[in-house]
């Protein structure tokens, strides 16, 4: 099948939970696709399972959940059917991920130093001790004082520099994809622009493709080339940034945009009705259909496959395309 | 058709989540079923001795187990079974007394010490210390062996030692809903300390101090055992478990089953106690609640 | 600490003084006459007012003079300083034997979570927090001892051996230190069933509380980080949770220690060990108030100091806490 993605590719992810609940069916039928040194940013309210989805590229989904079915290519490799120890070259060399919480992300009794200097000693095999310039290097290119913060403990920094440090400590094996899971959520709005004005700037320089998540739609008009829009474990649209403010196709999306507050707006803002989908026991067909305004009988019924209304623009909505692949909500 | 939005009724939910977790720990199970033969052990001890715990018939002594006698007899000729049947009652009768006791003394000092804060705090707290200072076995001995070795004085040996770890609790309780919203609120409409302490603190540290006081049972029993092993306990010849292990030390080669029985008994009762409160502990663990 | 020490003094002088009816008369027995009872009282100062007492209970204590044994004749401190070493060698090896067991088990339990090491685990640890000290120690003669005859019965060495030049008390070392091989053997299987049965509780707890510490720290964020940067599962482990999971197992370590000193009382019971606990036991059972009162006040000394030990290790473990 071909690719629409030359660095990533991911299709048909399913991810379970298995709860005293019952089974959370948190991913279903996933799309994602990003090339070589692009940025894309994968947006959604919380619990629509963006985060579930970068873990599962990753391969770090743990008990009680578990990958069900999909396919992942990165970089020419399946990645879902690799061996463990061929996933342990993959991540934190071609492929590393940075996250939401940078002070409890980072190991509280280690030296920040040593942390940063496992990532490059691991994967070019030498004594950590060894990579102590190297990752000094690091400290002073996401912009902290090397010597100051090398021997410093997570605690004894502040949220952005630890962010900082964690961006470094990703960044230190030159990887192919940086995954960055919400990186700004947790900091305040001015240390918020400043990471995000780092990760550009070394992506550039180091030629690095970004994957963002985050719920900020205002950091995806900043920051990303692409995007990708989820709703309750689906991928309901993919565009370009421009295009996707331009002209959103996904009635989600449309509710987004409308309730997000923009410089130059004047009209009201717009809440969209209804709420987000238990996971257990979701809406059969299109998981968005109880708080669509447009919605059709056969939206009830089945699953609207993501398909190319105009090119480079991807939706999963009834609403366009010719109606011919109906899918059965399985 | 538009789905309806399901009522959610959370305190019978939490009910039915709690008993779920219960269910599903095979552990928690165990244990309380554990607890309850003993209580009932405890309850019906008279109608299952099928001797009396104390009448020696020395013409019977020694006798290891059989059908007439399932543990044996010892040195005295009394059936072990029944002895040990009977020892629940005084197992059950010290953990009760000695709980009620300590977590008496506890509550009070721990939100006396709480709520005033200051140098009353700092009193009450040095005390404390003071006590926690010694091993608790070996202040319980200390205690025991100058009142003189016997059941009630064991039981206010062990209460003597065990309070503080209630205060402690109650304190740190106390000193959270001081600090609450509502106290202001009452002080402010003229509520005075001692009603606001009694009445609105006092309740908030209860429920803690009981689970504390569920998990600390077993070493309550510990504790009188080794009491009783000593010879700083309960006497011969009431039959306390611990004293019972003590006796049959002399004869620990050949009739080995008048030490092993009640031995059996304690870790069983303390096991069960254990099981019952870990799973107590688990199930409120507000992480683990999934 | 020093506040708590003296209130511990007052505790002590407390129960030794003011709870009992008639020491004396205990002493001398039932049918002593009274003139004797008299004269003992007089010559051991029990007729002095309580406080003139107290003040010289705490003056001794300070210089370390706990008055003379009734029972032994010996000063008490002296007493002490013979059967102290005795105890402390029995903890220091019980408490070796389960740092090693019980961090051991914890850990596999943790890794291997609800597998067969797990599941052994758990019923060795629940069993060994609840079966009483002395039973154990009972159960475990009876088979090792008088059953299986593999390990000695009583005492610290056999009849005939004499004990190793003094340098420290404990033979272990003495007779390392002196290069008598042959004696160090015989004080090792000595020491071995009863460090072992008194270590039992303190293995079962260690493992109980490792297990549970590293399942924590097996869900915190930055294990998290650690696989994603690629790292076998071994470093992580080992590397990143162990030393974060240490923390609770140090203090839990503190606190089986003072367990220690209680369960030495009762093994050295079973054991026929010639340590503090038996001391103060055997002072306890026959009333010896000096004896009481100076071995229970070492006894909180000695506890205190495990306790500020503790605390010490633990600021060395964790740098969040060395501010």
């Amino acid at each position: 099948m071909e690719l629409r993605g030359k660095l990533l590719d991911v299709s048909g992810l399913k991810v379970s939970f298995y709860t005293y609940r019952g089974v959370i069916k948190a991913l279903d039928g996933v799309e994602m696709w990003m090339d070589s040194g692009e940025r894309l940013g994968v947006v959604g309210e919380t619990g629509c399972g963006k985060s579930v989805t970068s873990l599962a590229v990753m391969r770090l989904i743990e008990q009680p959940g578990e990958i069900q079915a999909g396919r992942v290519i990165f970089n020419g490799k399946s990645l879902l059917e690799l061996p463990e120890e061929g996933m342990n070259r993959v991540r934190g060399g071609e492929m590393s991920m940075i996250f939401q919480e940078p002070r409890s992300a980072l190991n509280p009794v280690m030296k920040v130093g040593f942390q940063i200097g496992e990532a490059i000693a691991k994967a070019k095999k030498i004594s950590i001790k060894k990579t102590y310039p190297e990752a000094k290097e690091m400290l002073r290119l996401v912009g902290l004082d090397p010597d100051r913060v090398l021997n410093s403990y997570p605690h004894e920094l502040s949220g952005g520099m630890s962010q900082r440090v964690m961006i470094g400590m990703g960044l230190a094996t030159h990887p192919k994809l940086l995954i960055a899971d919400e990186p700004t959520s947790a900091l305040d709005v001015t240390i918020q622009a400043q990471i995000l004005e780092l990760l550009d700037e070394l992506a550039r320089k180091m030629g690095n493709a970004v994957l963002l998540i985050t719920h900020d739609m205002g950091v995806v008009a900043e920051f990303c080339d692409k995007v990708m829009v989820m709703y309750a474990g689906h991928s309901v649209e993919y565009a370009s940034t421009v295009r996707l403010f331009e002209k959103p196709m996904h009635p989600y999306t449309g509710g987004l945009l409308l309730a997000v507050p923009r410089v130059g707006r004047t009209d009201e803002l717009k809440a969209i009705k209804g709420t987000v989908p238990d996971l257990v026991d979701p809406p059969p067909g299109c998981r968005f259909h109880p708080r669509c305004p447009h919605v059709m009988e056969l939206c009830r019924t089945s699953k609207p496959p993501l398909i190319q209304v105009e090119p480079g623009h991807y939706v999963a909505c009834y609403l366009y395309g010719d109606k011919k692949e109906v899918r059965e909500d399985v | 058709m538009e789905k309806s939005v399901k009522v959610s009724r959370p305190f019978v939910d939490d009910l039915k989540h709690t008993a779920f977790l219960w269910k599903k720990s095979r552990l928690t199970m165990i244990g309380s079923v554990i607890i309850v033969i003993f209580l009932l052990m405890a309850a019906f001890a008279p109608l299952i001795a099928p001797y009396s715990p104390t009448e020696q018939n020395l013409s019977n002594k020694l006798r290891s187990p059989s059908w007439q006698h399932l543990f044996g007899t010892d040195q005295f000729g009394r059936d072990i079974f029944s002895r040990v049947i009977t020892g629940s009652r005084i197992a059950l009768w010290i953990i009760f007394l000695v709980s009620v006791i300590s977590g008496s003394i506890g509550i009070i000092v721990g939100v006396t010490a709480g709520y005033f804060g200051g140098i009353v705090d700092e009193i009450l707290m040095r005390i404390t210390d003071m006590f926690l200072a010694f091993p608790s076995l070996v202040l319980a001995m200390a205690f025991a062996a100058m009142l003189g070795p016997n059941l009630t004085n064991t039981i206010i040996a062990i209460s003597i030692v065990s309070w503080t770890t209630y205060a402690r609790l109650a304190r740190a309780e106390a000193i959270k809903v001081k600090s609450q919203p509502y106290i202001e609120a009452i002080r402010s409409v003229g509520g005075g300390n001692l009603r606001i302490m009694f009445l609105h603190v006092l309740p908030m540290c209860i429920s803690p101090v009981l689970v504390q006081l569920t998990l600390r049972m077993g070493t309550i029993i510990l504790t009188a055992a080794s009491l009783g092993f000593l010879g700083l306990g309960v006497q011969p010849p009431t039959p306390e478990w611990g004293a019972m292990v003590s006796d049959g030390r002399n004869f620990l080669i050949d009739q080995w089953w008048i030490s092993t029985f009640p031995g059996i008994f304690i870790a069983f009762v303390v096991l069960g106690f254990n099981l019952l409160g870990d799973g107590v502990r688990d199930m409120l663990d507000p992480r683990l609640r999934r | 600490m020093v506040i708590v020490l003296f209130g511990v003094a007052c505790i002590v002088f407390f129960i030794a003084n003011v709870i009992p009816a008639d020491p004396i008369g205990a002493i001398l027995g039932g049918n002593a006459p009274p003139e004797a009872i008299d004269r003992l009282r007089t010559r051991l100062g029990y007729d002095q007012p309580l406080i003139i007492r107290f003040g010289k209970f705490i003056s001794g204590a300070v210089r370390g003079d706990f008055g003379v044994s009734l029972k032994t004749s010996n000063p008490v401190m002296k007493d002490i300083m013979n059967y102290f070493p005795a105890t402390m060698e029995l903890a220091i090896v019980a408490i070796i034997i389960s740092i090693i067991l019980g961090i051991t088990l914890g850990v596999l339990s943790a890794v291997h979570r609800n597998k067969a090491i797990d599941q052994f685990s758990r019923v060795f640890s629940i069993l060994g927090v609840s079966m009483p000290v002395f039973w154990i120690g009972l159960l475990l003669l009876l088979i090792f001892y008088f059953r299986l005859d593999w390990l000695p019965g009583g005492g610290r060495l056999g009849f005939f051996t004499f004990p190793p030049p003094r340098v420290t008390g404990m033979y272990l070392l003495d007779s390392a230190i002196a290069g008598q091989w042959d004696t160090f053997k015989e004080a090792l299987m000595h020491i071995l069933l009863p460090a072992f049965v008194l270590g039992y509780n303190a293995t079962a707890s260690i493992a109980r509380i490792t297990r549970a510490s590293m399942l924590d720290v097996l869900r915190q964020d930055f294990i998290r980080t650690a696989k994603s940067k690629g790292l076998r599962k071994n470093v992580v482990i080992y590397r990143h949770a162990l030393r974060n999971s240490m923390i609770p197992t140090i203090t839990i370590i503190g606190l089986v220690f003072g367990g220690l000193l209680e369960g030495a009382v009762l093994t050295e019971t079973v054991f026929s060990w010639p340590g503090l606990g038996r001391y103060i036991t055997t002072g306890m059972l026959f009333l010896d108030y000096p004896a009481v009162m100076g071995g229970t006040l070492y006894i909180a000394f000695i506890y205190s100091i495990a306790n500020l030990i503790v605390d010490i290790l633990y600021a060395l473990l964790d740098p969040r806490m060395r501010m």
